[in-house]
């Protein structure tokens, strides 16, 4: 190993690698098999985490970061003055597996710059898995980018050694797209997302007549969005995010705030703030969607089309519908417990198996979990001592306010210190 | 009626759960459950130590797990949390657990029941920290090495993970501080005890029982680490939530920051 060389590619390929927010290892099923090495733990496995507390748990790194693209929002764009580095295919499979063999990492998550055109480029890719698949017996995590405008057969090939493939939007809207990214066309993207999905339900109707079909992409395909990098609403990000994930079996959507790297006048300046409280917002939206049984229309809508800051979503389309409330947490079914402000469906499940019991109080809820601070305001239990004033929706968002502590709090809170 | 009684046992798994068969086939009113080494006497109750048999430890074992698989997962990570009282109170879940038609375990509003679950979770989050903190060093002999030092007694959990993963490396955990560890030879897993002459955490200063490719491969994770940071980010209170400073030690990526 020449260890210098390959430590300043490393350096250079994994720092281009970071604006993208997916480190999933989880979803998987790949077992270990003939006393080979790795397999996939289905909870996924966070190996360390960045000092900005986002999860490390893949090798993620640039097999190159040459591109002949110049997306705007991409640090390694064309234009961009940056150091250029590409690894060997063997130099990569050989950092995945002694980084894997001492515990460091779930397996790997290669992307790439955009060298000569998409199909070389997803082909050296897809050469890296099936090195590692096929003469180093891994059995580890591997999650392929696909590179937009890919062709189908290298899709189908990617699945077959993957376990998770990506193509990230970037940007949520069509105009956005054209505005920032005038080189890619957005069926760009969507082809090799239609393709994967295609396969994927291809896959699973094989299996159930011959068990020994060969695994095709197990954990599924996520993509990424940009946010704050055009002047999107929440409504456009929510609204498209819901689009992929019912049209193309998304496993996950992730929502990235647009951290500067370009002086470029279409884009927020370098410096500015990278819109971390927005992104929070729209990860719990992303969750009430998912599990919490909400449709996106609940959420945000034509009267609302962005989340407020100050408070939560699920919070917020509370006050919105004071009418469902107060719900009896002694009586009313799953569903509607799930969308009580300050239960989470930890919460959730505890209450409905306990609640077989006895009925529970104030005590009870506080022991497993319930956060009253919240939720005091919207539910009746075993107990005389309930809210009974005629509260409006602005007092309720004053009180609980009032009476809590967010992390984010000092940056909407901005403008009360000025005073202070 | 009986007097009440404070059973003593071996400080084993096994031990424990003979005492609770003994607890239950005496119709003992127990006042507490001890291991031998922390025996304290209760003034006005009789002691009876209970020999170990695994008989009917497993006749216990069967049984919980009859009626419900995740009790007696319960139990066991409860158990191995080493807390001080936990013997009685697992006896009180398990007659909860025995004693009542409906399934008595997933009654969430007692204090004995929630109390058990939240230790479990405990035991099982540092179980799930340990399968990612461990940081092999590759010994001159090629045996992956690492040392850990978890807050409860996890090895006999992880022990599973690493050898349906590792299976084709020679492996070895070592707990420092109860000074056992479990060493896979290709074949099985063997709990090993060792006589360490210095504690393998990563240390800047380089030992002679490694390669030098080892500190090689430390390196390139250090860097790595380091590039993964995002600086308009940084957030070290979420980072140290995540990875608290107590396993800083271990983790090579985190040799410099001490």
């Amino acid at each position: 190993m020449n260890f210098e060389r390959i430590r300043e590619k490393l350096n250079i390929l994994a720092d281009a690698a970071k604006y993208d927010v997916s480190c999933a290892s989880s979803g998987s099923n790949r077992k270990n098999t003939n006393k080979g090495l790795g397999n996939a733990s289905k909870m996924g496995i966070c190996h360390s985490y960045t000092e900005d507390g986002r999860c490390i748990s893949l090798l993620k790194i640039l097999l190159t970061n040459y591109c002949i693209f110049d997306c705007a929002y991409c640090v390694t764009r064309k234009s961009n003055d940056v150091k250029r580095a590409a690894f060997k295919i063997q130099e990569v499979v050989d950092l995945t597996i002694n980084f894997y063999r001492r515990n460091y990492i779930e397996g790997l998550f290669l992307s790439s710059g955009i060298f000569k055109n998409p199909d070389y480029t997803m082909e050296r890719l897809i050469a890296v898995a099936k090195k590692l698949r096929e003469e180093e017996g891994f059995n580890g995590y591997i999650h392929l980018k696909s590179i937009p405008g890919a062709s189908d057969e290298l899709m189908y090939e990617a699945g077959l050694y993957a376990d998770r493939l990506s193509v990230n939007i970037e940007v949520p809207t069509v105009s956005g797209l054209r505005l920032l990214a005038p080189d890619k066309k957005h069926e760009d993207f969507t082809k090799p997302m239609l393709k994967v999905k295609n396969e994927l339900v291809r896959y699973q109707n094989e299996r159930k007549v011959l068990k020994s079909t060969p695994k095709y992409a197990p954990a599924g395909q996520s993509t990424q969005m940009i946010v704050g990098a055009t002047n999107e609403t929440d409504k456009d990000v929510m609204y498209s995010a819901t689009f992929y994930y019912t049209q193309y079996d998304m496993k996950r959507v992730y929502y990235s705030g647009y951290v500067p790297v370009a002086d470029d006048e279409r884009l927020p300046s370098l410096g500015s703030q990278v819109p971390m409280l927005r992104e929070n917002r729209l990860y719990q939206t992303d969750w009430l969607l998912r599990f919490y049984g909400f449709s996106v229309n609940e959420l945000l809508n034509h009267e609302h089309p962005n989340l407020e800051m100050d408070i939560d979503p699920k919070l917020a389309w509370a006050l919105r519908n004071l009418h469902y409330f107060p719900m009896d947490v002694n009586k009313v079914d799953k569903r509607l417990l799930a969308r009580i402000p300050g239960l989470g469906m930890q919460s959730v499940a505890k209450i409905i198996k306990a609640r077989q019991f006895r009925k529970l109080n104030w005590e009870h809820l506080k022991r497993i979990g319930v956060s009253l601070n919240r939720a005091k305001y919207f539910i009746i239990c075993d107990s005389k001592n309930w809210e009974k004033r005629d509260l409006d929706a602005e007092r309720i968002k004053g009180l609980i306010l009032q009476n809590s502590q967010g992390k984010f709090r000092k940056q909407y809170n901005q403008q009360l210190a000025l005073f202070n | 009626m009986n007097s009440s009684k404070i059973l003593i046992y071996d400080g084993s798994f096994n031990g424990f759960l003979t005492a609770v068969f003994t607890a239950f086939e005496e119709k003992i009113d127990v006042m507490d459950i001890q291991t031998h080494s922390q025996v304290q006497n209760g003034l006005f109750s009789d002691m009876e130590t209970v020999f170990t048999q695994v008989e009917k430890a497993k006749r216990v074992w069967n049984g919980i797990r009859k009626k419900s698989y995740s009790a007696i997962s319960k139990i066991y990570f409860a158990y191995l949390s080493e807390m001080e009282g936990v013997e009685l109170m697992l006896y009180r879940y398990i007659r909860k657990l025995m004693g009542s038609e409906k399934e008595g375990h997933h009654d969430f509003s007692d204090e004995t029941i929630l109390k058990i679950s939240q230790l479990a979770r405990s035991v099982g989050r540092e179980k799930h920290r340990m399968e990612a903190f461990v940081r092999f060093q590759l010994t001159r002999d090629e045996i992956y090495f690492c040392n850990i030092e978890p807050d409860f007694n996890v090895l006999p959990l992880i022990s599973k993970h690493f050898r349906n993963r590792y299976a084709d490396q020679q492996w070895l955990i070592y707990d420092v501080k109860r000074k056992y560890g479990i060493f896979y030879d290709l074949q099985n897993v063997a709990l090993v005890s060792l006589n360490l002459k210095e504690i393998h955490f990563n240390k800047v200063h380089k030992s002679d029982a490694f390669l030098n490719e080892e500190y090689d491969y430390q390196t390139l994770w250090n860097d790595y680490f380091k590039s993964t940071h995002i600086k308009s980010r940084i957030n070290k209170k979420l980072h140290t939530q995540h990875v608290p400073k107590r396993y800083w030690k271990y983790l090579s990526e985190k040799k410099e920051m001490l």
